[in-house]
């Protein structure tokens, strides 16, 4: 069966200052239908810009190369009304902070309903009496009350779970969730984690869940994509991946990643920062802060290439690496 | 004016001893309302000892030459408008006349300045609240589009045509307007309120479109329209290049919220997502600059007035000052200064309404 979200070669390049920035090079990557899958890496590695990218909301004068299909349809070639067909019913995003995805100064219920009777065809009825399920189905109390409510006499918890109800309002099929634990309490993200894996069990929605913490990737996802400078360095099972990561980038992720028990002097931070757009070296983007680098990973930037089972890393050297045991 | 003056303070204890504890927007609207009293207060104080600190004589000002020879006359003008007693018991008078509602005697229509503002204060709204709407559906319509295009082209012309139209001086402006509409294209009166052979209708609220219309005398409606056409092209054009800049700075703002993107990434039409999400989220700013627009209006313009006859605030105010005519110029400026807090007031409300936020708790 075809994948529900399949994504090839990408590349998007946006117009900057002094010319044009590539921002993502040769992305590719699919999602099955209900099924959970990850992107993780760094701020600024394009993991958010893909997410804009599938839903037509680059800014003007990006250029998009490569093919993006969801349930059959070419992303890349819609118009207007294709995307404004898309965005909400097909794919549907909830976003980083909800306080700013927000909208001050309109009810929760109208967030709620307006999309949903674009989409759905429902009148104000039936669109009242969906979003009050919404709203249970996140678990939020007395929704009759919630709907009249403003977004800022809410919790940033309740928040998020209102912003989720209102990305599965039209009932998409896939659900970007960009970073949407990252501006909450830890204590509040556990639940939202636990929100959206349910509504995949219970729907059969299908999530791509952006984050940069890796942990939250081993909770949820059954499958993971490692970014880095806009490329996939790495992917694979989840569980694989974490364990025993092949690309020198995911295990130094892993590596300056805390755990609660872990003292701070045994954390490896990476050494340098990731490379500006535009500014990235001529070979493997990684490699000036890699400490297995070569000089074979100076001459061009290495594609992604099968590995292990499933798995498949872009890195020239895949040298044998040494994991701090979790 | 002096009925506001004098209700507030009963207001305030009326709200206060009630058993249950005020409303709180009668709270606010009680509070804001002793702020304006004292700030009326503060406009006398200060208006006053600034007419009298200015070199200028008001005898001097007001009595022809001949007069001014004859000691007795200048003495008797001195005693009529109390000009011959210290400046503190001047003061003291004029507030206990003030209290009474009594504004005093103009020098120089030798009315009430009461009933001339009565009679000019209309003229002038009859200018303010049609330019003011036109100004605001003219004006955020363009602003946001400039801000929807942002750096294309309709955003370069709309912030050329801003420029242009805040740099251009209003006599100009107006005079050019007059020589294209009235001396070319005879399409609108050069001036006045009402063609020659109209009579003004009975007056209601003394804006003779809106009292013809009452009065049913449809022609002196129409013909009280026509004269309003190229006062109000002017103000309105003027007014429109204020508020363009800060709509579109506010809208382009707003444009970059996540809420906006949100929206987008709902599927909503684009229309939908500039008229109910962007145009509420912008509207704060815009409201602010309106509202001083508008009272900036209201409180009459020299020069249009001026060049087009109209009998406005504008013009009683300039023709107050340059007589040194003091109990008109605390008149105008006590009218001023309540246009403003009122204005104010409104705008500060409005905030609640756009603005769940602000609302108050």
């Amino acid at each position: 069966m075809a994948p529900l979200l399949d994504v090839d070669s990408l590349a998007v390049t946006l117009p900057g200052p002094r010319g044009p920035l590539p921002i993502l090079h040769d992305v590719s990557l699919t999602v099955d239908e209900g099924e959970l899958v990850g992107i993780a890496g760094e701020s600024g590695c394009g993991k958010s810009l893909t997410a804009q990218t599938l839903l037509g909301l680059l800014p003007a004068g990006a250029r998009i190369t490569g093919t993006a299909r969801f349930a059959g349809t070419d992303l890349l070639g819609l118009d207007n009304r294709g995307w404004q067909r898309i965005r909400g019913a097909g794919i549907a995003m909830v976003f980083q902070d909800p306080t700013a995805a927000l909208h001050p100064m309109l009810t929760v219920g109208r967030q709620l309903t307006e999309h949903m009777r674009v989409h759905l065809r429902l009148d104000r009825r039936s669109a009242t009496r969906r979003a009050v399920e919404l709203l249970d189905q996140v678990r939020i109390p007395d929704p009759e009350q919630a709907l009249r409510a403003y977004p800022h006499q809410f919790s940033g918890g309740m928040r998020q779970r209102a912003a989720i109800a209102i990305a599965l309002a039209a009932r998409p099929r896939l659900l970007i969730a960009d970073e949407p634990t990252t501006a909450l309490d830890v204590t509040v993200q556990a639940g939202i984690l636990a929100l959206l894996d349910r509504l995949r069990a219970e729907t059969g929605l299908a999530v791509a869940f952006i984050t940069h913490d890796l942990g939250v990737l081993s909770a949820l996802t059954s499958r993971g994509y490692v970014f880095y400078a806009g490329r996939v360095v790495e992917t694979g099972p989840t569980g694989s991946l974490l364990t025993a990561p092949t690309h020198p980038y995911t295990a130094a992720l892993l590596g300056a990643r805390p755990h609660g028990t872990q003292a701070v002097g045994t954390l490896r931070p990476i050494p340098g920062a990731p490379p500006a757009p535009g500014e990235a070296p001529a070979g493997c983007p990684f490699q000036p802060r890699c400490r297995y680098a070569e000089p074979a990973c100076g001459t061009a930037p290495p594609p992604l290439a099968p590995a292990a089972a499933d798995r498949s890393v872009a890195c020239v050297v895949r040298p044998h690496l040494e994991v701090t045991a979790r | 004016m002096t009925t506001v003056h004098n209700g507030e303070p009963g207001a305030v204890t009326t709200t206060a001893s009630r058993p249950r504890r005020a409303h709180p927007l009668l709270a606010f609207l009680a509070k804001r309302l002793a702020i304006t009293a004292g700030l009326l207060l503060g406009v006398t104080v200060v208006t006053f000892g600034l007419v009298n600190v200015v070199p200028g004589d008001p005898v001097t000002a007001n009595l022809s030459d001949q007069a001014l020879n004859d000691p007795a006359t200048v003495a008797a003008f001195r005693e009529k408008w109390g000009l011959d007693q210290p400046l503190w018991q001047q003061y003291l008078h004029y507030l206990g006349n003030l209290v009474r509602g009594d504004l005093g005697v103009s020098q120089q229509t030798g009315r009430a300045v009461l009933d001339d503002l009565v009679r000019y204060v209309p003229a002038t709204m009859e200018l303010a609240i049609p330019t003011m709407l036109l100004a605001l559906v003219i004006g955020t319509g363009i602003g946001m589009l400039a801000a929807v295009r942002n750096g294309r082209l309709t955003d370069q012309l709309v912030r050329v045509g801003a420029l242009l139209g805040l740099s251009t001086p209003p006599f100009w402006l107006s005079l050019v307007v007059l020589y294209v509409f009235f001396y070319q294209l005879g399409l609108a009166p050069s001036g006045g309120r009402l063609s020659t052979g109209f009579s003004p209708p009975p007056t209601v609220t003394g804006m003779y479109t809106v009292d013809a219309a009452l009065a049913g005398q449809w022609d002196v409606a129409w013909d009280a329209a026509q004269h309003l056409t190229l006062p109000v092209l002017v103000l309105t054009s003027l007014t429109v290049a204020l508020l363009v800049r800060f709509v579109r700075s506010a809208m382009l703002e707003v444009l970059q919220q996540d809420y906006i993107r949100a929206a987008y990434a709902k599927g909503l039409p684009a229309r939908v997502v500039l008229r109910r999400h962007l145009l509420r989220a912008g509207l704060v700013p815009v409201v602010t600059v309106s509202g001083l627009a508008f009272a900036s209006l209201l409180s009459g313009t020299v020069l249009v007035e001026s060049i087009f006859g109209w009998p406005g605030v504008g013009q009683y105010a300039y023709r107050s000052a340059t007589a040194l005519d003091l109990p008109a110029i605390l008149g105008v400026s006590l009218f001023v200064a309540l246009v403003y807090t009122l204005v104010n007031l409104t705008v500060d409300l409005l905030y609640g309404l756009i603005d769940p936020r602000i609302r108050l708790s």
